[in-house]
Order: C-alpha cells, then sequence, then structure tokens
C-alpha cells in the first residue's frame, strides 16, 4: 500500500556525461497531496503506534526507507 | 550534575555492579514511564491539531477530553514518582525544590 | 505565555558515535528550513492571520519548539563527550573554536540563522503557502538526512519528524481551504 507513495522518472542520459549516469530517480508523494480536507472518523492507531509512527491516522502515514542501497531502501538505480 | 572538563577528569569512586544494575533498572523505569505519557501527550497533540481545523467534529472532542482524562492521572503518577514536569505552578514540587534535578530531557 | 514541559515529545536514541551526523543534523536546528525557522515563522504570522486558524499556528508553532528540542538533543547525545580532534575529523573545528561542545543556530554549513529565512506578508494566503512550502521543505531535509546516517535509531526519530511535517503541511492545507470559505462548495467533513 504504501509503495504508492514512491513515483520515479528518467533522467536524460546523454552520451557524454562523465560519470556512471543514474538512469532512474524517485520521488516522494505523500499523503497530504491527496487529501485536501481531512475527513472525520478515519480511522486511528492505538496510541504507542500513533507514537511511533508519528501520527494517529493510517491514512497520513508515509514510511521513508533510507535510500542507502546497504538497508535495501530505494536506491537510485 | 557538574560537568568536568576532559583535562582535569576526576572519576567518581567505581559503583559495584549491584549499583550499576540498580540504576539500569531505574533508568529503564524511568523510560518506559515517560514513553507510555508520551504516547497519551502525542495522541492529545495530533487531536489538536486536528480539532483546530475541525472544530465542529463532537466525537473528536469527546475523544480529546476522555483522553485529557487519562493524561491528568498518567502525569500525575509520573509526577510522583519522577518529580514536576511542568515550572511556574502547574506542577507540584517537594522539598528540596526539584524542578532543577537532573535528568533534563536532552541527557536522558 | 509559554510553559515548559519537561520531557521530549518523542524519544531520542542515538546508539552510534558518529560526530559527523551533528553537523548535518544541525541544519534542521539552525538552517532556514529548520524547526527554529518554523516555530518563529508560525509563532509571529499568528498576530495578523485571520482569527479561525490562530490557534492553528500557535499549536504548530509550539510543537516545533519541541521538535527543536529534539534535534538539540541528537546533537547534544552526539557532540557532548567528543575530543576536539575528533570534532575536528567531524568537520566541527570551526564550530568548536567559537562554541566549545555549546550548540548554536548556524546550519550545515556554517551559516548562521538569520530572519531573512522567514516571512510574514500579512497576507493570509501567502503566509500559508510560505508555511505549507517550508512543511514540504522540512520534510524533504529530514529524507535526506534519514539517508545519511545508517543508525537506525537516529533514523527512527528523524522519521518521526518527518512524518510530523506531512501532518503540518495538511493543517496549512486545510487553513486555507478554511479561508477560502467558499460557500458555494460544500464542505466535505
Amino acid at each position: 500500500m504504501y509503495d504508492s507513495q514512491w513515483r520515479d522518472w528518467k533522467p536524460y542520459v546523454s552520451p557524454n556525461d562523465p560519470c556512471p549516469p543514474i538512469r532512474v530517480k524517485w520521488y516522494i508523494v505523500p499523503p497530504n497531496l491527496f487529501i485536501p480536507f481531512q475527513p472525520m472518523n478515519l480511522p486511528q492507531f492505538p496510541p504507542e503506534e500513533a507514537l511511533r509512527r508519528g501520527t494517529l491516522w493510517p491514512a497520513l502515514y508515509s514510511p521513508y526507507t533510507s535510500r542507502r542501497s546497504v538497508k535495501g531502501g530505494k536506491p537510485n538505480g | 550534575m557538574a560537568e568536568y572538563n576532559n583535562r582535569e577528569e576526576r572519576a567518581d569512586p567505581p559503583k559495584s555492579k549491584r549499583a550499576e544494575n540498580a540504576d539500569r533498572n531505574d533508568h529503564s523505569a524511568y523510560c518506559a514511564d515517560l514513553e507510555e505519557l508520551q504516547a497519551v501527550d502525542f495522541a492529545l497533540v495530533e487531536l489538536t491539531l486536528y480539532l483546530d481545523t475541525h472544530p465542529m467534529d463532537m466525537q473528536a472532542v469527546q475523544q480529546f477530553n476522555q483522553l485529557v482524562q487519562r493524561r491528568q492521572q498518567l502525569a500525575a503518577a509520573f509526577e510522583m514518582k519522577h518529580g514536576p514536569l511542568m515550572q511556574f505552578g502547574h506542577s507540584y514540587s517537594r522539598f528540596p525544590w526539584q524542578w532543577v534535578d537532573t535528568p533534563w530531557p536532552w541527557q536522558v | 505565555m509559554w510553559i515548559y514541559e519537561k520531557k521530549l515529545q518523542y524519544p531520542v536514541r542515538v546508539s552510534k558515535c558518529d560526530p559527523r551526523m551533528a553537523r548535518y543534523l544541525i541544519e534542521q536546528y539552525g538552517g532556514a528550513d529548520g524547526e527554529l525557522s518554523a516555530a518563529l515563522r508560525y509563532l509571529n504570522q499568528r498576530y495578523t492571520i485571520p482569527d479561525k486558524v490562530i490557534g492553528l499556528l500557535t499549536d504548530i508553532g509550539t510543537e516545533e519548539f519541541a521538535h527543536l528540542e529534539m534535534i538539540a538533543t541528537m546533537v547534544y547525545k552526539l557532540t557532548k563527550d567528543a575530543t576536539p580532534e575528533q570534532l575536528e575529523a567531524a568537520g566541527l573545528g570551526p564550530h568548536f573554536v567559537n562554541h566549545d561542545h555549546a550548540l548554536f543556530y548556524h546550519n550545515a554549513a556554517g551559516v548562521p540563522w538569520t530572519a531573512a529565512y522567514i516571512q510574514a506578508k500579512g497576507d493570509p494566503i501567502a503566509d500559508l503557502y510560505e508555511d505549507i512550502a517550508a512543511e514540504e521543505k522540512a520534510r524533504a531535509t529530514y529524507q535526506w538526512l534519514i539517508d545519511y546516517t545508517d543508525d537506525v535509531d537516529l533514523q527512527d526519530s528523524l522519521k518521526f519528524l518527518r512524518e510530523r511535517e506531512i501532518v503540518h503541511s495538511l493543517r496549512f492545507k486545510e487553513a486555507v481551504e478554511i479561508l477560502k470559505a467558499d460557500r458555494e462548495q460544500k464542505k466535505v467533513f
């Protein structure tokens, strides 16, 4: 579900580029882009989990994994 | 707690293993109590911001007030054990004056 | 009136002794898109914003001070036991020469904080759009900081702070909707 918060694009690669090209770049589209006004009665996390996640509402949660490849995040490919 | 400069390091007398373990247990208990309070306080912050833009959500106001009650109980218990959380009269103090005690939040 | 609560909003644990990270974290302490900028921006704008959204600006501004304290805690833990040699190796030599182990409001490059980082146009839409942009910039900065450390505990606190920026951004957008006060449009609650 949360993977849908990533978008990718392919930057132009020139044959003259001096360095090994990054062919795919990623960016996040966080949930606040899709919710103009939070509706009432959205489901909530229990308090301890809410604290850990940084929000009471799963609908507003946006996970982020480090892009360092050692962590298995989304490295620019 | 006095800060010793690296150049004039004076070590405290070494603690016994038992004393060190006791310290660690106290610290863990303190952190566990703290986290329980932080969880309730966080829900209250979230609800406050939500209600600032949704003042007509009655159910949310009710949830907020219930959490306030829970919070007051938790905070009172926390303060009995660990000392005052707020200054200027929002918390009580024992003698000697507790507000100046360590640890401060960034030291924990 | 401000009252201080003697606890962090969220527990901060730092597992790796890596003073180098302190140099980058300070960006969120005294940098353009950092927590000090956020707190002062919102708390200043609130004097002249329409009444309906003063509460929101006051509350988010106050929460940003709590976040400032969290960043200070991270920097403090990473530097309090560092020798001058360790600080210099971490790129904090110029800071140390001026401040010893004290924190200070500057960014990762050492540029001191300035009120030029914030604005209050007196126009509520301009002010709120600045606030939304500030939250998005802070969110992005937290992403880069998370990328920069492999200390899982430190990442945990940074992820919390990043999520808060997302929620704040949403609240400011809602404030715009409230001020639009579009009478024809049925508000979807």
